[in-house]
């Protein structure tokens, strides 16, 4: 029974020290965000890898979603025919497939590679070498990552909402047949501002918690390669999951009112 | 060479889980001064030093730099301190997403705010310094083999001429002769500027060329401290059985025969 109580115990304590733990990084990581020295060219190198690389993989998701989901509400909804259709796309790739999918390529694409370089850097003792030439890792390494994450990947789902609604127009005007014009026009009166703002602001804390979750692991990773690789793993799974869950959360949030 | 003292460590305890690895490591450093530390693999030198600078969290113990407890500052602080120092790793820990020079130059950019043509220079000095080409400045650390490696480590310890210099292992992994290069460069960067030294060596050519004063660790404690003349006049069979590399003696490696 004491055994039981005391393996709960530890079990219990070891979750807190994790929460503890990730909550401090969490704090130093933005408040150094906002407090000199800055580091634009590591931003500015960042934006690239984690933007502009990633716009090909997004892009590509992207148009294979909007395409998707015209045909299944065309076959799922018979009765919405074109009006029908038209708003299914725009509004499910505006406010929630884009930001979502964006999100999810995002997090195993750059997620796993940020806290793969930082866990090979901690292993290494770089991390340990950046302290010794006067230069806070937080700063030099995390900083730059979760900045450029939170601008890229609204840029990106930008990009992404664009595709999207075009994959779902061209599967309406090729394959179902619907007049080009007017599966437009019903697209564009039925998207509001709101609808795309929201699914940006969303993208925005999606990218945030992309780089978070790759810098926190791979900052923690111990033991060599194997380390590395299971810190490249929580980083993408638990990104995955933190995305899915802010998502709701998010949702609930805008769309309660 | 005065008498101030530069580091004072006390006490200094670490345990990774149940494992004790330091067991109050006791010494003083005086300004100027270039210790050396020996002991068998695995005693905790590299522990040792990494608490020192505070890349890692003692269990217990004191530690003054220049009179100033440190094992109790704030991370803004300890990053300041940090300025004073200057290491090479055991492993070099080059920063592979950089080019040499960039590696060498790092604490004068970055730490000094120097321009990036004059910090170029001084790498390629620093680098020519521990015979290094300057066609080397350009390649990555993943071109170099494991003792060129040591020596950008090395020439990135230096660079910025810091008041403490930390060396682990400065010579492994090095010929003969380089090994001896790199000896008479420590002692000139010793006694040009000043510099308080600590070095971590398994070989003893080196330790009697760089050293003015020896510390022999075991079992988490300093066994044996004393001018590095004395090494030979020790006494104490312990470091009489290190420095002559004999498998038996009163240190007992922990292997069974065959
Ligand atoms: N991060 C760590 N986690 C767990 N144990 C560690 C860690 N770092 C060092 N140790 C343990 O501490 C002991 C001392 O390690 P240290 O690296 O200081 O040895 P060393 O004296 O430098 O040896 P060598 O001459 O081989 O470099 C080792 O037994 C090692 O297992
Ligand atoms: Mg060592």
């Amino acid at each position: 029974m004491l055994d039981f109580l005391a393996s709960v115990g530890r079990i219990f304590i070891g979750f807190l020290d994790g929460t503890g733990r990730f909550a401090l990084f969490t704090v130093e990581g933005v408040s150094h965000c906002f407090r000199p020295p800055f580091y634009p060219r590591l931003i500015g190198r960042q934006l690239i890898d984690m933007g502009f690389y990633s716009l090909p993989v997004v892009g590509l998701t992207a148009l294979f979603t909007g395409m998707v989901l015209a045909l299944q509400a065309h076959t799922g909804f018979s009765f919405a025919a074109e009006t029908g259709v038209a708003i299914i796309v725009v509004l499910s790739v505006t406010r929630e497939l884009g930001p979502v999918i964006a999100g999810l390529m995002v997090a195993g694409r750059i997620g796993a590679a940020i806290a793969a370089e930082i866990g090979t850097m901690r292993v290494t003792d770089q991390i340990d070498a950046l302290s010794t030439l006067s230069t806070n890792p937080y700063k030099y390494l995390v900083v730059p990552r979760l900045i450029a994450g939170t601008i890229a990947l609204p840029c990106l789902v930008f990009v992404a909402d664009v595709i999207g609604i075009f994959g779902g127009f061209l599967v309406g005007t090729y394959s179902l047949d619907y007049n080009p014009s007017s599966f437009l026009g019903v697209m564009m009166d039925n998207v509001a501002t709101d609808d795309v703002a929201s699914g940006l602001v969303k993208s925005a804390v999606f990218g945030f918690i992309v780089a978070l979750m790759g810098c926190y692991h791979g900052y923690h990773s111990k033991g060599g390669a194997q380390g590395v690789g299971a810190a490249t793993t929580y980083a993408v799974v638990s990104g995955s999951i933190m995305i899915l869950l802010t998502d709701y959360l998010m949702t609930a949030l805008f769309f309660s009112s | 060479m005065n008498d101030k003292i530069k580091i004072a460590v006390r006490g200094l305890k670490k345990s990774f889980g149940p494992k004790v690895v330091l067991d109050g490591v006791d010494f003083d450093l005086q300004e100027g001064e270039s210790l050396v530390i020996i002991g068998g693999s695995g005693t905790g030198k590299s522990v040792t030093v990494k608490c020192i600078l505070g890349l890692m969290e003692p269990d217990a113990g004191s530690i003054k730099i220049d009179g100033v407890e440190v094992t109790t500052l704030s991370s803004g602080e300890r990053f300041k301190l940090l300025r004073k120092f200057g290491m090479l790793f055991q492993g070099a820990a080059l920063f592979d997403s950089l080019p040499v020079w960039e590696n060498v130059a790092f604490g004068l950019i970055q730490g000094h705010g120097m321009a990036r043509a004059k910090a170029r220079d001084i790498a390629i000095q620093k680098l020519a310094a521990v015979g290094l080409a300057p066609e080397v400045a350009k390649l990555s650390p993943a071109e170099l083999s494991g003792g060129m490696q040591k020596r950008v480590g090395l020439a990135r310890a230096i660079a910025a001429e810091p008041e403490i210099i930390v060396f682990d292992e400065p010579t492994t992994g090095l010929d003969p002769i380089m090994a001896d290069v790199i000896n008479d460069l420590i002692v000139k960067v010793v006694k040009d500027l000043g510099t308080t030294a600590i070095s971590i060596t398994h070989d003893m050519a080196s330790t009697r060329k760089i050293a003015d004063r020896v510390a022999m660790i075991y079992k988490g404690r300093i066994i044996w401290s004393d001018t590095v003349d004395r090494i030979d006049r020790s006494g104490n069979e312990f470091v009489e059985q290190f420095i002559h590399g004999r498998a038996d003696g009163p240190i007992r490696m922990e292997i069974r025969a065959l």
